[in-house]
């Protein structure tokens, strides 16, 4: 019971971001106008996401140095955490330029790097997939995964400011040099990244505890 | 660790030239694909479009080098592979297939230059800078296909599983190279790719650098 705090901090963050964000107010960005509180709820996503890939890739060093299984866990369970949100962060975001854009999908770099991110996750999970051995499998993974991160920090940091994009946060189109975030903004974004990166990692450790339950349960199976 | 190195490249291109077919396939492979382009845009004496033959070039290019590079770890069966494993560190056997693989997407790339040339005409105004272009690309093509490959020949080897893996890797190489490409046909001044090259260069550092530090980690499984 002594490592609850942590969850009832992400409700109280996210249940203070459902109400903050879709009821406070929010500055008069011309063509954003009120989708600006898309903010709360698809960016907060990628923040998210990537601290959560940050964390399975620690735990995939972690696996290289030790070998054991438990940190493979953590490490497959939060790849999976941060994919629900990477589609979750596609959805939310089309839906948005649905009604900004008027299309659901543009040629923009930014949604290609979101895009061409997924596929490289996908990629691990049919990696992980075709290997039976645990022991393998792990350990494969685990360099695959690594080695993935490497490549898609640059993709989504680098890549997106070279070109220019229609996206808010970058390019050369007035009326979207939004995001030179202001106080107002301010106080809920930082609380719903926190908020939705608790949730995530509270989804992930349940996954982490089922899975190693799974194992005990099987080890138990077999020696019987 | 030089030394070996170099024996080990020496042996993979000696390896290559007794088996002489696949060489000879991939090389093939790229002329027909080339040419499969070539009658499917169904070009009457006419001339493509520039952005057309940049992506169309970079696709066949992309596609030899990942079914060129696929065979590095599949060629060699178990207990050849155990017996590297006893004579050489699997730092000097990553770079050697890296640098060998390198030579060999050069070798695709600037075959494929040469037919595209000569079946589609040659739009580069400046050569240079298309060269140096393939260069950097051949490194990091390979550096990335050579890890990828060796991570899938652990998987049982199959041809999917290699282009899944690998295309999403690749796409931010691809994209730089075909921007830079674009414009060294285009002849724009070479200061407007400067900054291009330099983020290409850091791309095939850090792919180089994790495929260094990750084989051993797979090498020893």
């Amino acid at each position: 019971m002594k490592a609850t705090w942590w969850k009832v901090l992400a409700v109280a963050l996210l249940a203070y971001t459902l109400i903050a964000g879709l009821l406070a107010d929010v500055p008069r960005l011309p063509i954003l106008n009120e989708t600006v509180r898309a903010l709360y709820f698809h960016v907060s996503m990628w923040f998210s996401m990537v601290i959560m890939l940050t964390v399975g890739v620690v735990y995939s060093i972690k696996y290289l140095r030790n070998g054991r299984l438990e940190d493979d866990d953590m490490a497959l369970e939060f790849t999976n955490g941060a994919i629900l949100f990477g589609v979750i962060g596609i959805a939310t975001g089309s839906l948005w330029a649905k009604f900004t854009w008027g299309a659901y999908w543009t040629n923009d770099p930014k949604l290609n790097a979101a895009a061409i991110g997924l596929l490289m996750y996908f990629a691990y999970l049919i990696l992980r997939n075709s290997l039976t051995d645990i022991f393998q499998r792990a350990k494969i993974s685990a360099v695959y995964s690594i080695f993935a991160y490497a490549a898609f920090i640059p993709l989504i940091f680098i890549l997106p400011r070279l070109t220019d994009s229609l996206h808010p946060g970058n390019g050369g189109n007035p009326g979207f040099n939004a995001y030179d975030m202001d106080s107002q903004l301010r106080m809920v974004f930082y609380p719903a990244v926190i908020g939705w990166a608790l949730l995530g990692t509270w989804v992930s450790t349940l996954r982490v505890r089922y899975r190693r339950l799974a194992r005990k349960m099987e080890e138990k199976m077999i020696n019987q | 660790m030089l030394d070996e190195i170099i024996a080990l490249i020496r042996k993979e291109a000696t390896l290559e030239w007794r088996q002489k077919y696949a060489l000879n396939g991939i090389l093939l492979y790229v002329v027909s694909a080339v040419y499969i382009t070539y009658l499917s845009i169904g070009v009457k004496g006419g001339t493509v479009q520039v952005p057309t033959w940049n992506a169309l070039y970079w696709i066949i290019i992309l596609f030899s080098a990942v079914n060129a590079v696929a065979k590095s770890f599949i060629q060699e069966n178990q207990g050849r592979q155990l017996y590297y494993y006893m004579i050489a560190s699997p730092e000097a056997i990553i770079i050697s297939k890296i640098v060998y693989n390198t030579g060999l997407t050069l070798l695709l790339s600037l075959l494929g230059y040469i037919v595209f040339s000569v079946v589609l005409g040659n739009p580069v105004q400046d050569q240079p800078m298309f060269m140096l272009n393939l260069v950097l690309s051949a490194v990091g093509f390979s550096a990335c296909l050579t890890m990828v490959s060796s991570i899938a020949g652990k998987a049982g080897n199959n041809g999917t599983l290699m282009a899944i893996l690998s295309f999403p890797i690749l796409i931010p190489m691809l994209l730089l190279a075909i921007q830079i490409s674009k414009n060294a046909i285009d002849g724009l001044d070479r200061g407007v790719s400067l900054d291009k090259i330099v983020t290409l260069l850091a791309i095939n550092g850090i792919v180089g650098a994790t495929s260094y530090l990750l084989f051993p980690f797979l090498w020893k499984s």
